[in-house]
Parts: structure tokens; C-alpha cells; sequence
């Protein structure tokens, strides 16, 4: 992705973003409410056309390849994009039928033992927890397994032990080959599951890095008594400037 | 070609299945039409002369379009619910004939449209309507109606699309349901003060409601019947067009 901008109207959503992701790795891109990362997303899905520069995902171009793009990737939205009226059987089956592959209820089976949905799949998608709910929803994306996957927020809203499922699908899914976009507003998340980091703020990327790397863009020099090492937290605060003023408010 | 197809019956295979559980839409869809067929023949038919035998002969034409009218409101709800549930853009990132989204909608509401239509058949029937109309005239009667409901279910698709909550999402329906009132429908024009008599003669309900009630009735509707059609043609290509223009709004 390269110098991506985005404007809805008067305000400056992306101004000028850049970043590459590695095939087979989990790259989060880490920032707060309003950041602008479901844009991004949404540009790179091909659901959003972008003002300026150039974004490519497996090699197409969003823009002039946007068939070629929706065949490589898969795309996990930040509301849970199910059909509650269908059954969770029917709604892989759905999918598998619309991606055109030969034995879509086989397929469905499969997954719905994966995702440990199976004693309910025959139940309306409605009556299911929110994780889930989302475990359907992130099934529903691995359908033909496509060689990259973005996941928006995908675990916002879970309860811990869901949210410890997903993490593990996620790893899953890179062990695999399968090359991982996610976004978060989780410091933790980011910390545990991503190989690279990237902050998205004002706009632009602030800091792209492993873990280390970004702990080492702070300032060594601290006099403190118990020797601790920065969290992400620390680094994200300190980064985007936060830290400075008093009143930082907690990423909601 | 063939992907559109094999999309579309996809789709439509779906959102049968949305129809099949609950059936109260296409109950609900009936009643009202009903129950205005119920009062005006049992209530105010006997003050109101139109030259026919029997008032639910003269009257049945224009509930046929009211049951299409309020029937169609329900494509938009649904529609509402595909975009503001996130299965629209899911459907959009992925690799499938766009247009095959709309469509299933369309053809859906065909199939609900009719399925009331002949309830309301039936209880006409039940109150002493009798055609004794040829199968041409009946497969014309039909053709139009179908033709009809396309054309509205554009409409509809527009309102779906545009729509901010669910309620805005089927108010698009009120002034086409009221309509009817306001032409041939429930009493001849003939009796109509000047300005609403212009209006109720050269709006497109009184040109179908003729050429229906005219071809049950075994008269000829010679010029009639090319005025409707020429109607139905343009709130066709009207409705398409805009709602055309509406999914490029709504997907940036
Ligand atoms: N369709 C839109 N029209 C106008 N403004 C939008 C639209 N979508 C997003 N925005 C604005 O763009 C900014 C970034 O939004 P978003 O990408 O959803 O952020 P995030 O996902 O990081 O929370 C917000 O200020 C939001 O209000
Ligand atoms: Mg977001």
C-alpha cells in the first residue's frame, strides 16, 4: 500500500498510508475509535474506492483488478455479517454455492466441526452467543481458503474465553500460509498475535514494527527503582502523544 | 452469463427461504387489501353506483393493486436489513455478479407478490366475483400484474437501499397504496370535481385498473391497455435506473 488517501467530504481520514504486509504473517494495525482502519479495510476489500495512491492485495491492484483482489481475499467486518434467518449450516452453504465450489454441504460439515458449531447447525444463526456468532462469521470467510484474510475488530465485544478462541483460529490460519490482516484497538491483542505492528493515527502510520522494535523507539533513558520493560500500551501512548497530557482518555 | 444465473438462483433460493419463515409477511401483505375489499362491498357498495352488476367485480382490480402496492414494501424491508446487517457488503467483497444481489430481491418479491395476490383471489372469489374471462385474458391480467410488481419492486429496491431505518424503509409504499384511491379504482372518475378528475384520469392506476377490470369483464380495453402498459414501461425504467444510481451512492 502505497501513499493511500481518503477523504469522506471536509475530513482527512487517510493521508497518505503506507505499509506491506509479508505473505503467511499476522500484521495488526493497531489504533484508536475512529482512526480510520474499517476505511482501510474497506478499501483494500474493495468496498470503498480510494482518493489517492496505490493499494495492492496478492499482487492486484484494488482499483483496476477488483475481481482478481475479491478472489484473493476474504473479508471478517466489525459487526458479524451472518444471516440470522438462515440456519449456520446454511449459511456456510451459501457461501460455498456462491463462491461456486463442487460439494458446498460437505464443505459446510467440515467447518462447522472446525469452528465447534456442529450441534448447532441446524439452528437459526439468531439464537447463537455473539462468539458464536462470530465463529460463524470467521467460518463463513475461510470458504476456499483464499490466500489473504482481513479481520476488522473481529474480536470487539467478545467475552475473554471467545476472544482466546479467535486468537487461536488466528494463529491457525498463519500456521497455515494464510497471510493476516487484522485491525484492533487492543494493545494486548496486537502484543500477542501479530508479527508486525503498525499505528495508525492522524491519518498515517506512526510506527511499523515487531514488538521490539517498536519498545525500542522509546527513550532508554529512565531512572526508575524495578526495572520494567514498556508496555505496548507505553509505546502506543507515547507514540501518538497521549501520554504527554493528563486527560488521556481510555481507548473505548 | 451463467455465473449470473447460478447467483441469482443462489440468492433467490435464500431469501425464499426468509419468505418460508414468515409466512405472516405474505398474510399481512393480504389482510389489508381484504380488509378494504370487505368494506367497501359490504360497507359503502351499496351507495356507490358504477354501472356494473356486482360492486367486487368493479372493485377487485384496484385491490389487485393495492396487495401489490403494500406487498412490495416488504423487498425494502429486507433489502433495509441485508445493508444494515452487514450481508450486502459481505456479499460485495466477494467474487460474484453484482447485479445478482438485486435480482434475487426482485424475483423474491415476485413470488410473494403472486402468492398474495391469489389469496386475495380467493377470498373475492368467496365474496361472489365471477370472470368468465378466456385464458388469453387472464394470461394478459396476469402479465400485467407481473409487470406491475417488477416495476414497484424497483421502486422498493431503491427505498431498501437509500433508507436510514426501517421505518423509511417501507414508507415509500404509502402514497402507492393510497393511489388507487385517487382513480378509477373504487368509483368512476365521472362523479370527481374537476382538478382531482384530471389527476384521477391521467394517473397510471386508473389506465391499469381499467384495462384489468376490462379484460376480466370479457370488454374490450383497446386503448387502455397501451397506456398501462406504456405506465408500468416507464415506472420500469424509471425505478431501475434510479435504483441504479442508489447502489453507486450507497457504495461509494
Ligand atoms: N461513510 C462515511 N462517511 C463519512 N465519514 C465516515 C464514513 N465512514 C467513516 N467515516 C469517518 O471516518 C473516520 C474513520 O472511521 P473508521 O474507518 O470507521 O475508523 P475505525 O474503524 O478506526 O474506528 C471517522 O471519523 C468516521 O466518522
Ligand atoms: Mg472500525
Amino acid at each position: 500500500m502505497r501513499d493511500l488517501e481518503k477523504s469522506f467530504g471536509d475530513v482527512h481520514v487517510l493521508r497518505g498510508v503506507n505499509f506491506d504486509v509479508a505473505p503467511g504473517s499476522i500484521f495488526a494495525l493497531l489504533g484508536s475509535n475512529g482512526a480510520g482502519k474499517t476505511t482501510l479495510v474497506k478499501i483494500l476489500s474493495t468496498l470503498l474506492a480510494h482518493d489517492r495512491g496505490t493499494a495492492d492485495v496478492n499482487g492486484f491492484d484494488v482499483a483496476s483488478q477488483a475481481g482478481e483482489v475479491r478472489e484473493s481475499m476474504s473479508l471478517t467486518g466489525q459487526f458479524a455479517a451472518v444471516d440470522q434467518i438462515l440456519t449456520g449450516r446454511e449459511n456456510l452453504v451459501l457461501v460455498a454455492k456462491l463462491r461456486h465450489l463442487d460439494n458446498p454441504g460437505a464443505i459446510a460439515d467440515s467447518l462447522l466441526e472446525r469452528f465447534s458449531l456442529t450441534d448447532a447447525a441446524s439452528r437459526a444463526a439468531s439464537t447463537y452467543s455473539g462468539g458464536m456468532r462470530r465463529r460463524l462469521d470467521i467460518a463463513m470467510s475461510l470458504i476456499s481458503g483464499p490466500p489473504v484474510i482481513f479481520l476488522d475488530e473481529t474480536t470487539t465485544g467478545l467475552d475473554p474465553e471467545a476472544r482466546l478462541e479467535v486468537w487461536r483460529t488466528i494463529r491457525d490460519l498463519a500456521r497455515g500460509g494464510t497471510t493476516v490482516l487484522l485491525t484492533t484497538q487492543y494493545l494486548d491483542e496486537a502484543e500477542q498475535l501479530a508479527d508486525r505492528i503498525a499505528i495508525l493515527h492522524d491519518g498515517r502510520i506512526f510506527a511499523n514494527g515487531t514488538l521490539s522494535e517498536l519498545k525500542a523507539l522509546l527513550p532508554p533513558a529512565r531512572v526508575e527503582y524495578v526495572e520494567k520493560q514498556p508496555s505496548l500500551k507505553e509505546i502506543f501512548l507515547a507514540i501518538t502523544g497521549q501520554g504527554r497530557s493528563r486527560d488521556t482518555k481510555e481507548t473505548s | 452469463m451463467t455465473a449470473l444465473v447460478a447467483d441469482t438462483r443462489t440468492l433467490t433460493g435464500r431469501s425464499l427461504r426468509h419468505l418460508l419463515r414468515s409466512p405472516d409477511t405474505i398474510v399481512t401483505t393480504a389482510v389489508m387489501p381484504i380488509a378494504f375489499m370487505l368494506l367497501f362491498v359490504y360497507v359503502f357498495g351499496g351507495a356507490i353506483t358504477t354501472g356494473t352488476d356486482s360492486y367486487v367485480e368493479y372493485l377487485l382490480s384496484g385491490i389487485l393493486l393495492i396487495t401489490i402496492a403494500s406487498g412490495v414494501s416488504y423487498t425494502a424491508y429486507r433489502l433495509f436489513l441485508d445493508v444494515s446487517g452487514g450481508i450486502f457488503e459481505r456479499l460485495r467483497s466477494m467474487p460474484i455478479t453484482r447485479a445478482s444481489v438485486l435480482w434475487a430481491h426482485v424475483l423474491t418479491s415476485l413470488v410473494s407478490n403472486l402468492v398474495s395476490l391469489a389469496v386475495v383471489m380467493i377470498v373475492a372469489f368467496a365474496m361472489g366475483f365471477r370472470s368468465g374471462a378466456d385464458v388469453i385474458a387472464w394470461l394478459a391480467v396476469v402479465g400485467i400484474l407481473v409487470l406491475f410488481t417488477v416495476a414497484l419492486t424497483w421502486l422498493a429496491v431503491v427505498a431498501g437501499l437509500l433508507a436510514k431505518t426501517q421505518d423509511g424503509a417501507i414508507a415509500f409504499s404509502f402514497p402507492l397504496i393510497f393511489l388507487p384511491f385517487i382513480s378509477s379504482a373504487f368509483v368512476p372518475t365521472a362523479t370527481m370535481p374537476g382538478p382531482v378528475r384530471w389527476f384521477a384520469e391521467n394517473q397510471p392506476v386508473t389506465a391499469i385498473v381499467n384495462t384489468v377490470r376490462g379484460l376480466l369483464a370479457q370488454e374490450p380495453v383497446g386503448g387502455d391497455i397501451w397506456v398501462a402498459l406504456a405506465w408500468c414501461a416507464a415506472i420500469l425504467a424509471g425505478a431501475v435506473v434510479a435504483a441504479m444510481a442508489a447502489y453507486r451512492r450507497r457504495t461509494g
